[in-house]
């Protein structure tokens, strides 16, 4: 059963580094470069805090795009291609699929955050010529983007189990940006009353929380982040992506494979 | 023993936007294929041949009907474990070699990891591909894939195999040795279950067969059981260059050739015929019985399910 999980999971990286999603690596390579050659010559004092900025804002863009064009992809295009036939007919249950892809793309994002935290560091080392303490915070940034990437990597996957490719990545978008805004959306349902407070409530908690992902700008300014808030989303991004993951195999189990 | 047990699957599928309608794919359908035969699944296009095997290798749930595949139920999964499938025209994972995507099927019907590499070497040396087997599938022919998809059917040892129009896609001689292959998983003592609309195919491998057409099982039973049903001609040949009135009246279906005539009759009929030549003073050259085919007994079922939706509509 495990076994299973790991096989496809090893699939779905593979199709995906064969398929030069990893290319984007270059992208980011001469994007930061660029950036950190520019920010040397242009500012004084602030180039760490630009460099910290934008690489970490970078890492999460170019994760989530990834996360979302290969999510929406990974179940339709299976039904579509009938590739799904020849896994299913074999002794492989449903949620196996599903999880085994997740954890593909999981361990695709992760392979490409590493190589993409690598240039950050670089670049940061180019602009400051040395490291410091508070520099390993970066990691703390990291850490909370690949949760975000998990939480991505799922709500991709859900909408792909039931979806077509492009309202899934509509309805994955969509999530992300609102997700973004979550805390604003908590605030705006405290100051409303009667049926919209419970309805914006209810949508503020459903939604996932990415504002409290977002610990950039304060690492950028060598601000600490505390532990509880490491644990804090680390149990948050869990239990959603688990949560969306069920949901998945929930539609999944029941789908018929025209 | 039986090695697959149809019991009673049907599938409906609601159809249409806004108002859904009901559209049956497939009626109740009982069917039994016992241990070792190959076993003939045929029908036109849309007959609900592929239904079938997707109802049976769990891709779409039937609406009622269950089955058993080697005495077990057919939801478990651990049953997979025992049979291969060859889908219609199989599409795999492109960026895999030939080699790669044998051994991604065969961890995934858990075959032992030493084992593992032995099995999937002989599987492409037997379907033919060994020497292109680290070739990305994305530069294979419609008919290497096709042996790609035989070969993962049959990787993993599996006691029963069904096969999706297996000769789709294939030139003459891929034809044959898919032909052959079918019959040494025969001799080997497997249970092959495939689906065609080429009856000739069917005719020189099955033991047994089913027409299915429209969803509805039509007939099942050995070739030769199921041909020997249908009304039995006979092929009358004489000297002469016309065909007398009174053979006409017979019914019968006649072709002049030079100075000889051929008219195939009812074998009802062939009395009749001869003492019809016998007054117009012909000279009768031969009466032969005609064989009657797998595809006439074809044709003529699926006349009669017309004539018979016609008449009820």
């Amino acid at each position: 059963m495990k076994a299973r999980v790991v096989h496809i999971a090893s699939n779905t990286f593979r199709e995906a580094v064969r398929d030069r999603v990893l290319y984007n690596l270059i992208a980011f390579a001469v994007l930061l470069s660029g950036a950190a050659i520019l920010v040397g010559q242009i500012s004084i004092e602030i180039e760490k805090l630009v460099v910290i900025n934008l690489g970490l804002t970078a890492v999460s863009l170019f994760g989530i795009v990834i996360a979302i064009f290969i999510g929406i992809g990974l179940v339709s295009k299976e039904i579509e291609k009938r590739t799904l036939y020849t896994v299913l007919s074999r002794p492989v249950r449903r949620w196996e699929f599903i999880v085994g892809k997740f954890f593909g793309l999981a361990g695709t994002l992760v392979v490409n955050t590493f190589f993409m935290a690598i240039g950050v560091f670089a670049a940061l080392f180019y602009v400051s010529h040395k490291f410091v303490r508070a520099d390993a915070l970066i990691l703390v940034a990291l850490y909370f983007i690949i949760l975000e990437f998990l939480i991505i990597c799922s709500l991709a996957l859900l909408f792909s189990s039931f979806s077509s490719p492009l309202l899934s990545a509509v309805f994955a978008f969509s999530l992300f940006v609102i997700g973004s805004f979550a805390e604003d959306l908590r605030g705006f349902a405290g100051m409303a009353h009667g049926f919209t407070r419970w309805l914006v409530t209810g949508a503020a908690y459903l939604v996932p929380n990415f504002s409290a992902f977002n610990v950039v700008s304060s690492i950028a300014h060598e601000q600490p982040v505390a532990g509880q808030l490491i644990w804090h989303n680390t149990l948050y991004a869990l239990c959603y992506a688990a949560m969306a993951l069920s949901a998945a195999v929930l539609i999944f189990e029941h789908r018929n494979l025209k | 023993m039986p090695a697959i047990e149809i019991l009673g699957l049907e599938k409906t599928y609601l159809v249409g936007f806004w108002r859904k309608r009901p559209k049956c794919a497939l009626s109740p359908l009982h069917l039994t294929v016992e241990d070792g035969e190959i076993f003939g699944f045929l029908g036109p296009n849309g007959a609900g041949k592929t239904t079938t095997l997707k109802l049976l290798m769990g891709l779409v749930f039937p609406t009622s009907g269950s089955a058993r595949l080697l005495s077990r139920d057919w939801t478990d999964p651990e049953v997979k474990a025992q049979i291969g499938f060859l889908p219609e025209q199989p599409y795999f994972y492109d960026h895999l070699t030939a080699h790669e995507l044998l051994n991604y099927y065969a961890q995934l019907s858990g075959v032992a990891a030493k084992e593992r590499s032995r099995r999937v070497e002989s599987t492409l040396q037997r379907v033919g591909l060994h020497d292109v087997k680290g070739v990305q599938l994305r530069k294979f022919s419609k008919g290497m894939l096709q042996r790609v998809g035989i070969a993962q059917a049959i990787l993993h040892d599996p006691k029963l195999i069904f096969f999706d129009e297996p000769m789709s896609g294939l030139d003459p001689m891929g034809r044959r040795e898919v032909r052959d292959l079918m019959e040494q998983l025969k001799h080997e003592g497997r249970t092959v279950f495939f689906s065609t609309h080429i009856l000739s195919d069917a005719e020189a491998l099955c033991d047994r067969v089913a027409i299915i057409h429209k969803g509805e099982l039509r007939g099942i039973g050995a070739v030769a059981d199921l041909t020997s049903s249908v009304q039995s001609k006979v092929e009358v040949i004489w000297r002469g260059s016309q065909v007398p009135a009174s053979i006409k009246a017979l019914g019968a279906e006649c072709h002049v050739t030079g100075d000889t005539v051929r008219a195939i009759v009812d074998e009802t009929q062939q009395d009749a015929a001869i003492d019809a030549l016998r007054r117009e003073r012909m000279h009768l050259i031969a009466i032969t019985p005609v064989r009657t085919s797998l595809e006439a007994y074809f044709v003529e079922k699926l006349r009669r399910a017309e004539t018979m939706a016609g008449t009820t509509v």
